[in-house]
């Protein structure tokens, strides 16, 4: 082994610092980019922010893959849930004549939408796949809202940094960046393959995020929040997966 | 070929002569680090300090015409040095034949004691290793929610599988055949995995540069031009079956065969696992739709992924093997430290 040179201490030293001042820099400008998930901290924080940020800035604008009619799923698994309670039961008995969306946060007029008040709004429908990350999928027709048709109608503050959802089950809350949630193909879903969304598959509503994996489409949609943190929300990691050791963010 | 003695042999343009090595490399020192193939060829570098290096092609007479020892050289006032034994000087003479020596444009070595393996290859290798477990068992947990295979673009348990793996599973809504359900895993199974995808993809790509920018790719993993025949693997591959011993040689150098398994990792089997696996990324797909639909679909990624990762295990098997069957002390310290052990005995044979 040779004794380590001046020159090689001085440039390993200038390498080190130029790396240490690099990561700080980039640190800075992924907070301020919103390339930094709720979830970043902990052993799995790099991996977990380097992904998010990586697929962040590729899919910023990217629409999911839309199928043709004929590769609809003729046997969609709906990984059905038993009724989530009593609650949701009697909804169910009333064919959900009085379920409501709540829209409330940073937003200029909060409303308590009808289902028929979410139908009014101009309908769109998407032929894309649902993927588990257990490893399953299959293709459907989507019908439904635009989540930012909604968020347009209540006025989004452009302090918005998050849209978090929940469903009718208090234990199942997710959450979005503004790119997934203003995103054309992120949809309050009231519809699938031409008919009702049945109850297996979230009905009466259902948030639908292609561009995630499955989880992130929560079923039985009562309320969405817009917010400029998700500190406050639960344990402040984004939703309620993180805390149960899944991945905020499901692009992957 | 064959023949005693310092005298070379002719050589055509482009091409240095044995016996006017002593004028053409005044230096005081020469390092000579062997990195013979097997074909029958010995590949020779000298480098002297101050001094163009001469990429030599070498023949040692011996018993076989495959050779394997470091061949001195013999000079009255030049000294040869051997990389990996220092201590070894040799000034006497000694029988060498040479055929021929193109002069390359390498330059020059400044310290003799060249490295087993440089630094580069045995961080980025014990990364990736490190990583690779955790992506191997972390994979493993992923697929154990749902060990049934597809082909095309979706699969559920709705639909025929490809094939099912005939283990129990971690999520009760998959039939088995088996009366339980193992424990849920998938949530530090898939912040790990992408978490070591990063750490070998990131790996990868220091390993990919360095390489290219030393040469690491032509010099020690590109067989050399006269080890790319099928004759040449057929005699490793003969000299595998009859178990013997590995030659000196390849205490310092890769053979064809290792070469081949290493290019094919390397450029395939890594590229392949990464890109079927972005391909199972909703997210990426929404970017570049090409990477799924160039596979058949998602479905048809997931089976790929799978046996990619089959056979960079199998890859890992047998690595693991050869290097207990060659010498796991001394194979593991010239990752580890960078030095290989040298055999006295077999490096110098005086004629």
């Amino acid at each position: 082994m040779s004794p380590i040179s001046r020159r090689k201490l001085m440039t390993t030293g200038l390498a080190a610092a130029a790396g240490v001042a690099g990561l700080t820099a980039a640190a800075r400008l992924a907070e301020r980019y919103g390339l930094i998930p709720p979830d970043h901290g902990g052993v799995y924080g790099p991996g977990e922010t380097l992904t998010y940020a990586a697929q962040r800035l590729l899919t910023t604008h990217s629409l999911a893959r839309e199928f043709p009619r004929s590769m609809i799923s003729k046997l969609p698994f709906a990984n059905e849930t038993p009724p989530p309670n009593d609650d949701f039961k009697h909804h169910q008995a009333s064919g959900f004549s009085d379920w409501r969306l709540s829209v409330d946060g940073m937003v200029a007029r909060p409303a308590s939408l009808s289902l028929s008040d979410l139908k009014s709004f101009p309908v769109h429908s998407q032929i894309t796949e649902v993927a588990c990350e257990e490893g399953w999928s299959y293709i459907a027709e989507w019908i439904g809202t635009p989540l930012v048709e909604v968020l347009n109608a209540v006025g989004l503050s452009p302090q918005a940094r998050f849209v978090a959802y929940f469903s009718i089950d208090k234990d199942w809350w997710e959450s979005i960046d503004m790119a997934d949630a203003l995103h054309p193909q992120t949809f309050l879903t009231w519809g699938m393959n031409d008919g009702d969304l049945p109850v297996s598959f979230g009905g009466p509503l259902r948030m639908r995020v292609p561009r995630q994996l499955g989880y992130k489409s929560v079923k039985y949609v009562t309320r969405l929040t817009v917010t400029d943190t998700m500190k406050r929300f639960g344990k402040g990691l984004g939703s309620a997966e993180p805390e149960s050791g899944y991945a905020w963010y499901a692009g992957i | 070929m064959g023949g005693t003695g310092d005298a070379g042999g002719t050589a055509g343009s482009g091409c240095v002569v044995c016996a006017g090595w002593g004028a053409t490399l005044p230096g005081k020192q020469l390092c000579a680090t062997l990195y013979v193939g097997e074909s029958g060829q010995g590949g020779w570098r000298l480098r002297g300090d101050g001094v163009h290096a001469h990429n030599l092609t070498l023949l040692r007479f011996s018993k076989s015409r495959r050779n394997s020892g470091v061949v001195g050289a013999d000079w009255p006032d030049v000294t040869a040095t051997f990389c990996n034994s220092p201590t070894q000087s040799l000034t006497g003479r000694h029988a060498l034949v040479c055929y021929a020596a193109r002069v390359s444009a390498a330059g020059s070595l400044p310290n003799p004691e060249t490295p087993r393996h440089s630094a580069v290859v045995r961080v980025t290798h014990w990364i990736t290793v490190i990583s690779f477990f955790a992506l191997l068992i972390s994979g493993a947990e992923i697929v154990i929610s749902h060990p049934r295979f597809y082909w095309g673009e979706v699969g559920n348990v709705m639909t025929p599988p490809l094939f099912t793996l005939p283990i129990p599973a971690s999520r009760d809504r998959v039939p088995t055949g088996y009366g339980y359900v193992l424990p849920d895993q998938n949530g530090w199974s898939r912040y790990l995995h992408f978490q070591a995808a990063w750490a070998v993809v990131l790996t990868g790509l220091v390993y990919a540069i360095s390489s290219l920018w030393t040469g690491h790719f032509r010099e020690n993993l590109f067989p050399a031009p006269a080890d790319r025949t099928w004759r040449a693997f057929r005699e490793v591959i003969a000299k595998y079956l009859r178990r013997a011993p590995p030659e000196e040689a390849e205490a310092h150098s890769y053979n064809v065969m290792q070469r081949t398994a290493y290019l094919i990792v390397i450029f395939v089997l890594f590229p392949l696992v990464i890109w079927t696996g972005l391909a199972m990324s909703p997210a990426f797909d929404s970017a570049v739709p090409a990477a799924v639909i160039a596979l058949g679909g998602r479905q048809s990624a997931r089976t790929l992924h799978f046996f990619v990762s089959g056979a960079l295990l199998l890859f890992l098997v047998v690595h693991v093997a050869m290097v207990v069957l060659a010498g796991f002390k001394s194979r593991m310290r010239a990752m580890i430290t960078g030095r290989a052990i040298v055999s006295r005995e077999r490096t110098l044979e005086r004629t």
